[in-house]
């Protein structure tokens, strides 16, 4: 059993009023910039299950939107997302899809678009507590909690990327805690996940894409 | 130390090591969380700084919820007790006016500290408030209590479930207030058996209290049962430090709220279909049923 910490108990520290609507929403789009590099322009945010329903009375629209621009789940911006985000210049809508069933109560697809043009789209669900998961990026299915220091790799799946990756990290003295592989298929677009206890630098992502089969770095840390 | 796994354990710890609940509580985030003193000193400081502050703007400035069900309750209490005309007491008027505050500072999107959820955030808080505010404890006091009130939602994560969607407004509203009343009884001097005699009263007087959120929102009946849950730790508390004991102890309680959880029908947990939320004048509030 993992260890459950006195502040899992009194805690999280957070903007209300709940925390698998309002702090777990806010958490999933904080990890989503984390992914992709600033400014955002555009983002779009579907929202499916409790969230489709119950949405604007929780806040989770507001939390979604502090979340994108980069507040943590107990900044007290989270209320004045809106006008912070029209401020801004940041584009943003909600979709509430209450057809699609398949999917875990509390789900939300993040798409977002840099200045620069590049597009990516994320997949998180809030599992009640303030503990979230990201499930999908760009349509491949993954799965990390942003409760480690991640470093996620896109490349192609092909032989000696994963030795690369793990080299760069024991070169840089770096201990993996989870390490997993996700791919469309055989020799198409992959995504390694390395999850760590201790903080990653940022030198590691350009040791990591000097790899010719690797497009694309990105460290996820709070 | 290996973790504890239940009160008869945490019982057992407070004998051998000399402790108060709270000392050993605070020693284990030490030891297992892998940190130091002054890391788990000032995160619980940092907690206590929110809670009372989530505590006290509602009366200042009043606010209407997100959801417009609740707001104001906080402001009403107070000058009902300023003038004098309350009924409660000095230690339960203040504490229902706190527990009422926070849930309104919760339900408007301001900042608070789930303890051990946002529904149920009220209650430690404002009963630790209110014993500070008359009996004159200091902050490092109360900040001491708080391990107190972790490890009894501790227990309660561990071995049962602290989710409404799981167990129900006992399991929320219920536990939050045993966490209270075992700070209580320890700060006002009690044992630590005393402590968890008072956590084992409260999960027996609130058993079966079920999840029925009017709109599906955490702002009503949720800011009542905050108050009603002050209520119930204090008469716990002042029970278990008059000397009475419980036959049951806090394990097997928690046990039993567990499995009343679990034969809870669906309606009555968080899904907002069946208690409260179908009642005609709330759903006359909600504008029409969406689910």
């Amino acid at each position: 059993m993992s260890f459950i910490s006195v502040f899992d108990v009194l805690g999280p520290n957070m903007i209300g009023p709940s925390s698998s609507h309002t702090a777990g929403a806010a958490i999933i789009a904080f990890l989503a910039q984390k992914m992709i590099s600033p400014p955002l322009i555009k983002v779009d945010f579907t929202l499916y299950g409790s969230f489709a329903k119950t949405y604007k009375g929780h806040g989770t629209d507001r939390a979604l939107l502090g979340g994108i621009m980069g507040f943590s789940a107990d900044d007290t911006r989270i209320r004045d997302s809106f006008r912070i985000a029209e401020e801004r210049g940041l584009e943003f809508s909600f979709t509430p899809n209450e057809e699609e069933t398949e999917v875990y109560p509390n789900t939300v697809d993040i798409s977002m678009e840099n200045e620069a043009g590049r597009k990516m789209v994320i997949r998180g669900e809030s599992l009640g507590g303030g503990k979230v998961r990201i499930v999908r990026i760009n349509q491949v299915k993954v799965e990390f909690t942003g409760e480690y220091s991640a470093v996620i790799v896109i490349h192609q799946d092909k032989p000696g990327v994963a030795a690369h990756i793990t080299k760069c990290l024991s070169d840089m003295n770096i201990n993996i805690a989870f390490m997993r592989l996700f791919r469309k298929g055989k020799g198409a677009i992959a995504y390694t996940i390395v999850e760590s206890d201790e903080r990653l630098p940022v030198e590691i992502g350009e040791k990591i894409r000097e790899n010719a089969n690797v497009h694309e770095v990105m460290i996820v840390q709070t | 130390m290996t973790d504890l796994k239940n009160a008869k354990e945490l019982l057992e710890l407070c004998r051998s090591r000399n402790m108060p609940i709270s000392e050993v509580m605070r020693q284990r985030e030490i030891e297992l969380g892998e940190t130091d003193a002054d890391c788990v000193d000032s995160r619980m400081e940092r907690a206590w700084e929110i809670m009372k502050a989530s505590a006290c703007e509602p009366v200042e400035k009043p606010v209407k919820s997100m959801g417009g069900l609740i707001g104001g309750e906080a402001r009403k209490l107070a000058d009902h007790q300023k003038e004098g005309k309350g009924i409660c007491g000095d230690v339960l008027g203040r504490g229902i006016a706190h527990a009422m505050a926070i849930l309104e500072t919760n339900a408007s999107m301001g900042l608070i500290v789930a303890a051990p959820t946002a529904g149920s955030s009220g209650i430690v808080p404002g009963l630790l408030l209110a014993l500070q505010e008359v009996y004159g404890y200091s902050d490092r006091q109360v900040i001491q209590a708080l391990f107190n009130a972790g490890a009894v939602g501790y227990l309660a994560m561990r071995n049962a479930t602290v989710a409404g969607a799981v167990g129900g407004c006992q399991a929320e509203v219920g536990v939050a207030s045993a966490m209270a009343a075992s700070a209580a009884v320890e700060l006002r001097g009690g044992s630590p058996e005393q402590c968890l005699d008072a956590a084992s009263t409260v999960l027996m007087n609130m058993l079966g209290l079920v999840c029925d959120p009017v709109r599906g929102l955490v702002e009503y009946p949720c800011q009542n049962r905050n108050a009603a849950g002050v209520a119930n730790s204090l008469i716990a508390a002042e029970m278990a430090l008059a000397g009475i004991r419980q036959l049951i102890p806090f394990d097997e309680m928690l046990e039993a709220m567990y499995a009343v959880g679990k034969k809870m029908p669906s309606e009555l947990r968080e899904t907002a279909l069946g208690g409260c939320a179908v009642t005609p004048s709330a759903c006359a509030a909600c504008g029409g049923c969406r689910i």
